[in-house]
């Protein structure tokens, strides 16, 4: 079987690239799970070409980018990968952004994959297309092909002094056949050339002079402004609405209503009165003229005060046991020393800078839309749902997300936008305010945590039992889900500690706002009650942090969490084993970084540790804080050290986890989601603050472990570990334990 | 009719005069590198010069910017090599990008007024300025970095 298919010249990629330019399609094996489903079904459709190059006959290499760019660097790294291994002169691609289409694979750019799922499958593309250029030289010249070699742009023919560029060979491959894939040649990660290197974002020019594109930015001719008026409690239905002073404002040219969503709320258009107008402003004045009555309906009990209580409560009693080994309660029963402490993070927004934006047109049955969007397919599937049209006739243009954190993929806002556009006949801007963002976010969810542990006399847990209670993301496809299904195993049933007694349990919650994955998911919230209730035993054993930590996961191995009671694990990915060796050498490798062995702690000032593995990658961090006798809490440091495999731009990365430790930062210290009345009590950043420069870390420093290991997560491992990082600092510095999140005033 | 100067360009506005600065950029000249983030001057995200200093454009109206001279992330500086997007570009700031173009237009302001900004200056004067991805230890770099090629 062919491992790549070269495409039609003249194919659907004609508008991308001229019609003389070799185009290279390469198969997207990269997910584990795939390709053993494809290796016993003989499934031809997994070989579709759905990652695409084309070299221009003048030389020019096309590097289509299928994944978005919301700051990670996807756009240039993936990119980076095919450059690559084609051998090309980086200043001489371009990148192309991919519209949303299934022959891509996944573009849904969340859960730190990009780099993850595609490397292979990016270098398969890049290595392919060097070798039908390699073997069209060989042909030209008469010359064996082994003899031939890609090198920055041209084919070399070492013994007889020939080369060519890639731009002469292109019309020479049109008689070439597609290499079968044993006949791909790969280069070895020595010979790399761009792979473990800086290059800079392929946006960074725009993005200093104010040129880059966001969905915000985009535009259509003729299109029209609109800014909605949606149910301000889920699932509140309206009774009147009374528009006459909205018509009047200057600039408004129409009020239209659109459904209400029914649940199950998945990414549907949540509905309202939208107010049109001819410019953004006068749609945001018109719209608070709006007088809209509502029924609230049975959410409107929803009050997270009180919810918070409920949670605990729940987190208190039996709930469904998702891992088990030996017997937790018998060891209870003995008598010791035991230990218990309840957990709560309240629900955040993720509050991107750009708020969600986009533009769309309806027209002769189809919808063109540009969009700030993480995921352009699922804009595809939920427009078409929502229009009763086919998935194929929704174009998705791609545009530079103004952050994504997660809120992006769920594209509620574009089918707005589209579902708008077909009612006035026009193209239309829909305007979120940040009032709108953080009133109407899918957010991420509250959780409460109760852990005991049953201690031994040299202070090691011999029974540990955990319960964590959150309303589930789940919810969007079924309101009345109240367990956490997958989530659990983002640092709950994961939990690496070989514990001879382990009970790992969920218990139940009813979502009353519509929920979703915040950067890391529910790894915020496990690793702080993990990793916060480690430091406790430690602290009451009277122990170094870091020692005791080493001693919790114990010798190095790797974790057969069948074996060591998990319920119900999905296949494993072989690339990806869970080795603690790789945990404790990132503890290692921060506590040396960080001053670890000499830390001074005093005067308010002192030194916390969290390890927490997630998105297949290992973190471990070390947060310097420094409590000021107010209560004021600053952070002159902060220390990451990761492992995540194999790296393609360290400096990207680093940003990545330097961005992590601000973030994790708001989440320990301010941010906070509040409800009463079934309604969100926040609206915009001064009742929602997330960190500013004053208030972030001082500095972060991130330390690369070196690997070849397969490539491993970056975007979002890095959050979880800092919040209980700092507050374990908070507490070697102050003595005040921190269970409940945000910090906020709790030391004034 | 309100008369302002928007990097160098005379521009004329006759709609509502308490229309933000912010969306007469946006919507009617297409300057869409300033940004909006809060409406409410709670991040800096919209930071244009009014009159060579730092100004929210969310919280500008139209009818305080007659008669004023712009100038936005556009006309900062005319290949977009000041000093500071140099420095931006050493330190590989951005990471969205999104709000960059305000921070750099607060930076920009405050090193007119102070060409070399001590730490406590540049959290002080750009804590307005918020960046969700987190670039702020990157940011304070160019700024020195930018500071000192002044120099």
């Amino acid at each position: 079987m062919s491992a790549v298919i070269q495409s039609s010249r003249r194919g659907f990629l004609g508008q991308m690239f001229s019609a003389g330019a070799l185009v290279i399609g390469a198969p997207l094996i990269s997910n584990i799970a795939q390709a053993q489903q494809a290796a016993t079904s003989g499934d031809a459709k997994i070989w579709q070409p759905s990652v695409y190059l084309g070299i221009e006959p003048d030389g020019t290499v096309k590097i289509v980018a299928h994944r978005s760019e919301m700051g990670t660097g996807a756009r240039t790294c993936l990119p980076m990968i095919v450059a690559d291994e084609l051998e090309a002169d980086w200043s001489r691609v371009q990148i192309v952004q991919a519209l949303g289409d299934v022959k891509y694979g996944s573009q849904n750019t969340d859960g730190s994959c990009s780099v993850r799922d595609f490397y292979d499958a990016m270098r398969g593309a890049g290595a392919a297309a060097r070798t039908m250029l390699e073997h069209a030289a060989a042909g030209k010249w008469g010359v064996a092909e082994e003899e031939c070699q890609g090198r920055n742009h041209f084919v070399v023919h070492a013994k007889s002094g020939r080369k060519m560029s890639y731009g002469e060979l292109v019309p020479l491959t049109s008689a070439a056949t597609a290499p079968d894939q044993n006949a791909v040649r790969f280069k070895t990660p020595k010979e790399f050339r761009y792979i473990g290197t800086d290059i800079p974002s392929v946006d960074l020019n725009d993005l200093v002079t104010g040129k880059g594109i966001f969905g915000i930015d985009a535009t259509m001719p003729g299109m029209v402004y609109a800014s909605i008026e949606r149910p301000p409690v889920m699932g509140a239905t309206l009774k009147s609405l009374d528009d006459s002073d909205a018509k009047l404002v200057k600039g408004v040219t129409q009020v239209v209503s659109l459904d209400l969503a029914k649940p199950p709320y998945e990414f549907k258009a949540l509905g309202g009165a939208a107010v049109i107008a001819d410019n953004s402003w006068a749609a945001l004045q018109g719209r608070k003229k709006l007088k809209a009555d509502w029924d609230l309906g049975a959410n409107a009990a929803y009050d997270s005060a009180a919810y918070r209580m409920q949670m605990l409560d729940t987190a208190k009693k039996p709930g469904r046991v998702a891992r088990e080994t030996g017997n937790v309660d018998a060891e209870f029963a003995k008598g010791g020393k035991i230990l218990e402490a309840s957990y709560y993070t309240p629900m955040l927004a993720h509050a991107p800078m750009e708020p969600p934006a986009a533009v769309a047109e309806f027209k002769n049955g189809k919808v063109v839309t540009w969009a700030a969007t993480q995921n352009p397919q699922a804009v595809q599937d939920t427009v078409a749902k929502a229009l009763g049209i086919a998935g194929t006739d929704v174009t998705c243009h791609v545009t530079l997300l103004g952050g994504g954190f997660g809120r992006k993929s769920k594209p509620d806002y574009i089918a707005e936008a589209a579902l708008l556009s077909r009612q006035v006949g026009k193209p239309v801007k829909i305007v979120w305010s940040r009032e709108d963002d953080v009133h109407f976010d899918y957010f991420h969810s509250p959780a409460g945590m109760y852990i005991k542990a049953a201690v031994d006399d040299k202070g090691h847990p011999s029974a540990w039992l955990q319960r964590s209670v959150f309303p589930p993301i789940a919810m969007q496809n079924n309101p009345d889900e109240q367990y956490g299904g997958f989530q659990l195993g983002m640092g709950w049933t994961d939990i690496p500690y070989p514990l001879a007694n382990l009970r790992v349990e969920n218990g139940p919650a009813k979502a009353h706002v519509r929920i979703g994955w915040l950067r890391s998911v529910s790894n915020v919230y496990h690793a702080f009650g993990v990793q916060s209730f480690t430091d406790e035993l430690a602290a009451s054993a009277g122990r170094d942090r870091v020692e005791y930590l080493l001693e919790l996961i114990g010798p190095a191995r790797v974790i057969d969490f069948a074996k060591e009671g998990l319920k119900q694990s999905g296949p494993a990915d072989p690339r990806f084993p869970f080795d603690t060796a790789r945990l404790r050498n990132v503890i290692d490798l921060v506590a040396q970084k960080s001053g670890w062995a000499n830390k001074k702690p005093g005067g308010g000032r002192a030194l916390g540790i969290a390890a927490h593995r997630s998105f297949l990658t290992y973190v471990a961090a070390v947060a310097e804080v420094v409590v000021k006798p107010g209560g004021e809490v600053t952070i002159p440091r902060v220390d990451i050290a990761i492992d995540a495999g194999r790296i393609i731009n360290p400096d990207r990365v680093k940003a990545q986890f330097e961005g992590a430790s601000v973030f994790g930062t708001s989440i320990a210290l301010m941010g906070e989601i509040t409800a009463a009345g079934g309604r969100i009590q926040q609206s915009n950043f001064n009742g929602y603050p997330v960190a500013r420069m004053n208030q972030a870390p001082l500095m972060t420093n991130v330390y690369i472990v070196n690997s070849d290991a397969a490539p491993a997560g970056v975007g979002e491992p890095g959050v979880p570990p800092i919040a209980p990082a700092i507050c374990n600092a908070i507490f070697a510095a102050t003595g005040k334990r921190i269970r409940d999140l945000p910090v906020k005033k709790q030391l004034s | 009719m309100i008369q302002l100067t928007v990097n160098g360009k005379s521009r004329q506005f006759d709609g509502d005069p308490d229309m933000p600065l912010l969306w007469f950029l946006r919507d009617e000249l297409q300057l869409t590198g300033t940004k909006f983030g809060c409406g409410m001057g709670l991040c800096g995200a919209c930071t244009v010069h009014v009159n060579g200093a730092a100004a929210r454009s969310c919280l500008t109206p139209m009818s305080a910017a007659a008669g004023t001279k712009i100038t936005t992330i556009e006309g900062l500086a005319p290949k977009g090599e000041h000093p500071l997007q140099k420095a931006w570009k050493a330190c590989n700031v951005p990471q969205c990008g999104y709000c960059q173009s305000g921070q750099i237009m607060q930076a920009a302001a405050m090193l007119k007024r102070k060409p070399k900004p001590s730490d406590h200056d540049i959290d002080s004067e750009m804590q307005g300025n918020i960046c969700r991805c987190g670039t702020y230890q990157r940011i304070r770099e160019a700024i020195k970095q930018a500071a000192g090629a002044k120099a």
